[in-house]
């Protein structure tokens, strides 16, 4: 069995396990609660807050926990859309965002706040001189994302970072759900001002995630309630879960110093032999791209097809990303880059983890010009 | 020192088969539930067997329940959702002064969004009258939210009444049966519930999850965007193995509900005697009738609730002052206050204990005694 969709998510660390039940069992309190198991969780939670702190190089009290990528980025925007409104009415985002981004700016189109789609490139990569050309006087916001969970192209977060050293009423928010963990993103140094990340494409559990927003930056809660985390984001918290992504993310970014090698050379070996394959076409482009994501297209045969012909084989990719691989339409990130409508159709996209080895990929390889052979019999 | 949780309805331990359920599914069945190979489908299974198990539990549809991160966002999701789908039908809320934060605090942004709240009185029990209740309703009135048991005194609101009142009326009728479910024997039909809302860590699931019951016929306006899960209505990949195991936890809470409510029932008479044996003056803040089994909060004339709190949990018991999301602050119980008003010495002499999974009889009566020692010692 080979899993090459670490982008839809991932299997959680065994360590991570051991920490959720330890705390779990031995540690269930609410952190609210005054006695001694209370407190003890209320402990767990604030080192499990230092310890994401330190790992992205920010401050414990800039560290929100949430359910996860889609909480984080709903909150970013929405929260600081409605705290800012009285600044201004214009956000900028690109077109090639993940759903939990884009849908959000669609709901406050309806709402009345004005949005503008930045195009990309035929890479994928949105244009800082476009970002620049799209702030107005009343723009309040830019979200952009670090890494694209379909293609995997790298956004120029430094230079829109810098780019809005010029803007300081300007609220700059990431997605880096896909980044972390394999692309270095400083965020004080990339003037980030909002960060979203999900622990379960990490090696943590689902349902956990966090929100960086830097000191002095005020968000209007979408959770109203018991006040937890400072008054931001209202619910008992998820200690074992929260304690589980902080122990994940250390793991994850030990793994890179040594894996990080080795993964961009299975993503090299995986592109160039694709590229002397007859009939496919690699959408990722390497230079551009974080090396966990090879985005291909074998033109004539559908995605799902090849998918369920992959699995055949032990082998598990996918077609899009995941939250919409229901829907049958094509890749809205392919579509952007100028890809037309019939190749993105046929769009496979294989995600790696620092677990994934270069022999999994010879094998893989020998499966896809297999199954390419195969399927390309029966469609003649 | 061994020591006494008697603090279940703050938080409450993961049932070990929780637990085992929820580890064999991190490690087996990680998929991410909208991908289309085997992981993903293994992964939507788990999810719509939890699902069946979750409805069945309260007479509803599969397609009525709506996975949450907890009951914060459950109600947050009922209210809110609730009122941007039905405010051209009117403006009007009624609530009680004796929900929990995640309502009141919702309710009291409502109130800043120009929605009118009617927030009604209990009695010195805790409990509503249904002639205030019936007084209150309005033709604009479009929502009605009303807990079922409460957290902190443990009264139980005459849902099925105020469910029968609604019957004929615009307004969609919402309980927070957070603390309830469980214990309880809850039928949404029977009691025309059109929203209910459940958190599993208080029931020995895990934190971060738990789930909104919504009657096909309501609508409810989404608060998170982004992927198309949960019919659309909450966006974010699913936490399969949370839910799964609050799914378990359900199971085993039908298994064992009319033994732990007679057994609970028994440790609060347990308690009260011993108290009484030791000639410990002490009130019932609640009611005995009226009352969830799980929950005893009593008052001790003449003591301190912050000494108190101290040197219980110096001898190793765990109680609460309120619940733990208020508890944090200190602040007078807004339910005591409700049910005795400003001024009553009960808002600073009043303590919560609640039982749950392995308390046994003879923690009770070791939890009675020393707090009949530590209330003899502070009256001095």
């Amino acid at each position: 069995m080979i899993y090459f969709d670490n982008s839809a998510t991932t299997k959680p660390y065994a360590e991570v396990l051991d920490s959720f039940f330890k705390i779990s069992n031995d540690f269930f309190g609410n952190p609210s609660s005054l006695h001694g198991l209370g407190s003890q969780s209320e402990k767990l939670l604030s080192q499990a807050r230092i310890q994401m702190a330190n790992l992205l190089n920010v401050k414990p009290g800039e560290i929100i926990f949430t359910s996860g990528g889609t909480e984080s980025n709903n909150f970013a925007i929405k929260g600081a859309a409605f705290m800012y409104k009285k600044r201004g009415n214009h956000l900028i985002t690109s077109s090639v965002e993940h759903p939990s981004v884009s849908k959000a700016m669609e709901q406050l189109e309806e709402l009345g706040f004005e949005v503008t789609y930045l195009p990309v490139d035929k890479n994928g990569k949105v244009q800082v001189e476009d970002v620049e050309r799209a702030i107005r006087k009343d723009t309040i916001l830019i979200s952009v994302m670090h890494v694209n969970n379909e293609v995997g192209t790298v956004q120029p977060i430094r230079e829109v970072g810098k780019l809005l050293e010029k803007y300081p009423n300007i609220l700059f928010h990431v997605d880096a759900v896909q980044g972390i963990g394999k692309m270095d993103l400083p965020l004080k140094d990339f003037g980030v001002d909002m960060c979203s990340i999900s622990a379960h494409k990490f090696h943590g559990l689902k349902g956990t995630g966090a929100l960086f927003v830097r000191e002095g930056v005020g968000l209007t809660p979408l959770l109203s309630g018991g006040e937890q985390e400072r008054n931001m984001r209202s619910g008992t918290e998820n200690v074992a879960g929260a304690v589980a992504m902080a122990k994940a993310l250390r793991m994850t970014m030990e793994k890179k110093e040594k894996g990080i090698e080795k993964m961009k050379n299975v993503q090299r070996g995986l592109i160039d032999d694709f590229g002397e394959m007859e009939g496919i076409i690699v959408h990722t482009q390497i230079e551009s791209a974080s090396p966990h994501i090879v985005n291909f297209s074998v033109p004539g045969i559908k995605s799902e097809v090849f998918i369920h012909a992959l699995e055949q084989e032990h082998i598990f990719v996918s077609t899009t990303s995941a939250c919409s691989s229901k829907k049958k339409s094509p890749s809205k990130t392919l579509l952007a880059m100028g890809v037309p409508e019939p190749i993105a159709d046929s769009s496979i996209r294989i995600s790696l983890s620092y677990e994934n080895t270069e022999e999994e990929a010879a094998a893989v390889l020998n499966a896809i010009k297999r199954v390419v052979n195969k399927l390309r019999k029966v469609m003649n | 020192m061994d020591r006494i949780y008697l603090d279940h309805a703050a938080t409450s331990p993961m049932h070990p088969k929780v637990a085992e359920k929820m580890l064999e599914i991190m490690n087996h069945h990680f998929g991410n539930p909208s991908s289309i190979h085997s992981f993903g489908r293994e992964a939507r299974h788990l999810l719509d067997q939890s699902r069946e198990v979750i409805a069945n539990s309260i007479g509803a549809k599969e397609s009525e329940i709506i996975f949450t991160s907890g009951g914060t966002e459950a109600d947050n999701m009922a209210l809110f959702g609730v009122v941007e789908s039905y405010q051209h039908q009117g403006k009007h809320i009624i609530t009680t002064l004796i929900e929990h934060h995640a309502v009141l605090h919702a309710c009291q942004k409502l109130e800043k969004m120009g929605f009118e709240i009617t927030y009604l009185p209990v009695d010195e029990t805790g409990r509503i009258k249904l002639t205030d209740f019936k007084a209150a309703i309005r033709e604009d009135t479009i929502l009605v939210s009303i807990m079922y048991g409460n957290n902190e005194v443990g009264t139980i609101q005459p849902i099925t009444e105020i469910g029968h009142i609604l019957k004929d009326h615009q307004a969609v009728f919402h309980t927070d049966a957070v603390q309830a479910y469980g214990i309880e024997h809850i039928n949404v039909n029977d009691s025309h519930i059109d929203l209910l809302s459940v958190s599993a860590h208080k029931i020995n699931g895990p934190k971060g999850t738990g789930f909104l019951f919504a009657r096909e016929n309501v609508k409810l306006a989404p608060r998170s965007f982004g992927g198309d899960q949960e019919r659309k209505r909450r966006a974010g990949t699913e936490n399969v193995s949370s839910i799964a195991g609050l799914s378990e936890a359900i199971l085993i809470s039908q298994k064992e509900r009319s033994d732990k409510r007679e057994k609970f029932k028994s440790y609060k008479e347990v308690m009260m005697n011993e108290l009484r044996e030791a000639s410990i003056e002490f009130l019932v803040n609640g009611s005995l009738d009226h009352s969830l089994p799980h929950v005893l909060n009593l008052s001790f004339p003449g003591i301190n609730v912050e000494a108190m709190l101290v040197n219980l949990d110096l001898a190793g018991i765990a109680v609460s002052s309120g619940s733990a999301c208020t508890a944090g602050s200190i602040e007078p119980s807004h339910v005591l206050v409700a049910m005795f008003g400003h001024g009553s010495e009960r808002l600073i002499n009043s303590i919560r204990f609640s039982f749950g999974l392995n308390t046994t009889n003879e923690q009770v009566v070791k939890a009675a005694q020393e707090t009949a020692r530590i209330v003899a010692r502070l009256i001095k």
